[in-house]
């Protein structure tokens, strides 16, 4: 729970303008202190260094001195330009200063006495340059590489860390996680004021990144582990469990693009806002069902985001065409946005992420994922629960509207669904075989729709050419009275 | 003494990079001339480069470690760090003397 405090006690804090860490970090990284960002290779470090620097010189107008010890200069400009940084360009505006600094054994042979002073005057030189505020030291464990004498490598650091807060900028160093320490040589012992974890797992040949602040001095922080991505746009974080139940509620209804399903929940279809399952069989029904919503908001001018995760844009749009569901007039407006992915292309949570930059970019009023059950088979009912929960007090946040198909499994109870969603969602609806009288048709019913009267009663569920259309089951004779 | 490189008429050329009148600095250049004036009499050449009148020179010249003297002649290059009170260590780091 954030609570509200008096500003003054607080920290200053220079935000780092990556989504989501200065969430976490409740406004980024400790002010004019250094932070320590660790982790093993590939975790992403440098990275997450760099942006801070290029996102420092570019949006808050805060210069930077970035010394790096393993890349040149060159190499760390290439590597930033995949993700969208032109690191070039910030060196000519005089904005950001680049320091490659090389240390090589085979070089340098001791002989006595000796100090790093030469560091400290090119490091001090680089933010005379610039004026910088924010520094960048990647990463320096390298000089433990490049000398013997541990006792004057400890006590230079040391200086070092003092001398950067003696020049008040705020500093991020980077280090390779240890056995058993957060990094190789202990930095951890000279950076007290923060120290972030970066992590890159892979669990069941799927890769996900995740951070953690294993400390931030002084400051309340997100102690969790949270995921993130790293693309074309750089960093992105997600901070999951931030969210309470205290989302804004509307009592606006919007219809499901089925007559025959509004008519069943009170005759205006579902609350804006909510969390909508549509849970069968294979071959129920459910994308279509999916498919004439996501129209149907096309239609109204709100924009819709439809996750597919089993479909190609393409073949989603030829099959809906079949049932008079005609998408692609809605994809070219700009007012439906088709995604497809392959479930086990990330972990769940990179998903997660995913789906959160997107809406955060698209801004849909509705969005449908079909199906949720593909997530679920990737992953532990714990986490695909945590992840469903996040995501629908996410979207539900953004007051948007969310229907999720599930893809249930003969065998089982229908009402049974194994990840135990079910307490999350709002309307709930079931598709499933039933038999009238001699035929086995399909039938929908709504197993519970909350904040309203709904309909009962099972009805026998149409596909034709012109879409979806719902039939009153009378008695035995199994012959419905068409509604509408 | 067996110098290992060089032959008589060779020209030393040595750069040594300081920060002011440190101790480790004024000391590093004592030894320098002293293991000179030893080893090397009249072909070697000593610049004292203080890197605190010129603080650029430390990134152009990839300085780290003050004091660092440079070999810059004859080739190839080598570097030295320290005060060179260890004189041995100093000896076979220029290549004046072979390792035992």
């Amino acid at each position: 729970m954030k609570m509200e405090r008096p500003q003054a006690r607080s920290l200053p804090k220079a935000p780092t303008g990556i989504q989501g860490l200065d969430d976490i970090t409740e406004g980024g990284l400790p002010r004019g202190r250094p932070t320590l960002i660790c982790g093993g290779p590939g975790c992403g470090k440098t990275l997450l260094a760099a942006e801070f620097l290029i996102r420092g010189a570019t949006q808050f107008d805060e210069p930077g001195v970035l010394i790096t010890f393993e890349e040149t200069g060159e190499e760390l400009a290439q590597n930033v330009r995949s993700l969208g940084f032109d690191l070039d360009a910030l060196v000519q505006q005089n904005k950001i200063a680049i320091d490659f600094i090389r240390v090589e054994r085979s070089e340098i042979a001791e002989t006595g006495e000796y100090d790093l002073e030469g560091l400290f005057l090119r490091l001090g030189l680089a933010i005379d340059s610039v004026g910088a505020k924010r520094v960048v030291l990647d990463t320096i464990e390298s000089l433990f590489g490049g000398f013997d004498n541990q006792a004057v490598l400890r006590s230079e650091l040391r200086r070092l860390f003092r001398y950067l807060k003696d020049r008040g900028v705020t500093a991020v160093i980077t280090g390779e996680r240890g056995e058993r320490t957060f990094t190789r040589q202990g930095l951890e012992e000279y950076v007290s004021d923060c120290v972030i974890l970066l992590d890159h797992r892979v669990n069941e040949q799927v890769s996900t990144r995740r951070m953690r602040i294993v400390k931030y001095r002084g400051t309340t922080h997100g102690t969790n582990e949270y995921p993130f991505l790293i693309d074309e746009n750089g960093f992105s974080v997600l901070p999951l469990s931030g969210l309470q139940l205290d989302h804004e509620v509307s009592n606006e209804r919007v219809s499901s693009g089925i007559p025959g399903l509004d008519a069943m929940l009170d005759g205006k279809g579902y609350y804006r806002g909510s969390s909508v399952l549509v849970s069968g069989t294979a071959g129920t029904g459910k994308t279509s069902l999916a498919a004439h919503f996501a129209q149907e908001s096309a239609r109204r001018g709100e924009r819709c985001l439809y996750l597919a995760f089993e479909e190609s844009p393409q073949q989603l749009m030829r099959n809906m065409r079949t049932i008079g569901v005609d998408l692609a007039p809605h994809v070219k407006k700009g007012t439906l946005r088709l995604h497809s992915a392959r479930p086990s292309l990330h972990g769940l949570e990179m998903h997660l992420v995913q789906i959160h930059k997107m809406v955060s970019e698209f801004k849909p009023a509705a969005v449908v994922i079909d199906p949720i059950s593909n997530f679920i088979d990737n992953s532990t009912a714990i986490e695909a629960q945590a992840m469903l929960l996040r995501l629908v007090d996410f979207l539900k946040a953004k007051q948007i509207t969310a229907v999720f198909t599930h893809l249930t499994s003969g065998g089982h109870a229908l009402e049974a669904t194994d990840i135990g969603i079910s307490s999350l969602i709002d309307t709930w609806l079931l598709l499933r075989d039933i038999e009238l009288g001699t035929a086995r048709s399909k039938g929908l019913y709504v197993l519970k729709s909350r904040g309203m009267p709904h309909s009962r009663e099972i009805r026998e569920f149409v596909v034709t050419p012109r879409g979806i259309e719902l039939k009153q089951v009378t008695g035995k004779a199994g012959k419905g009275k068409r509604k509408k | 003494m067996n110098p290992a490189n060089g032959t008589a008429g060779e020209k030393w050329n040595l750069r040594l990079y300081t920060a002011g009148q440190s101790p480790k600095s004024l000391a590093a250049l004592d030894n320098l001339k002293r293991m000179c004036e030893q080893h090397l009499p009249g072909r070697y050449t000593i610049e004292v480069v203080d890197l605190l009148k010129n603080p650029r020179l430390a990134k152009d010249d990839q300085i780290v470690a003050i004091p660092t003297l440079v070999r810059k002649l004859p080739e190839p290059l080598r570097r030295i760090v320290g005060d060179l009170s260890d004189t041995e260590r100093a000896l076979v780091g220029m290549q004046l003397r072979q390792q035992k």
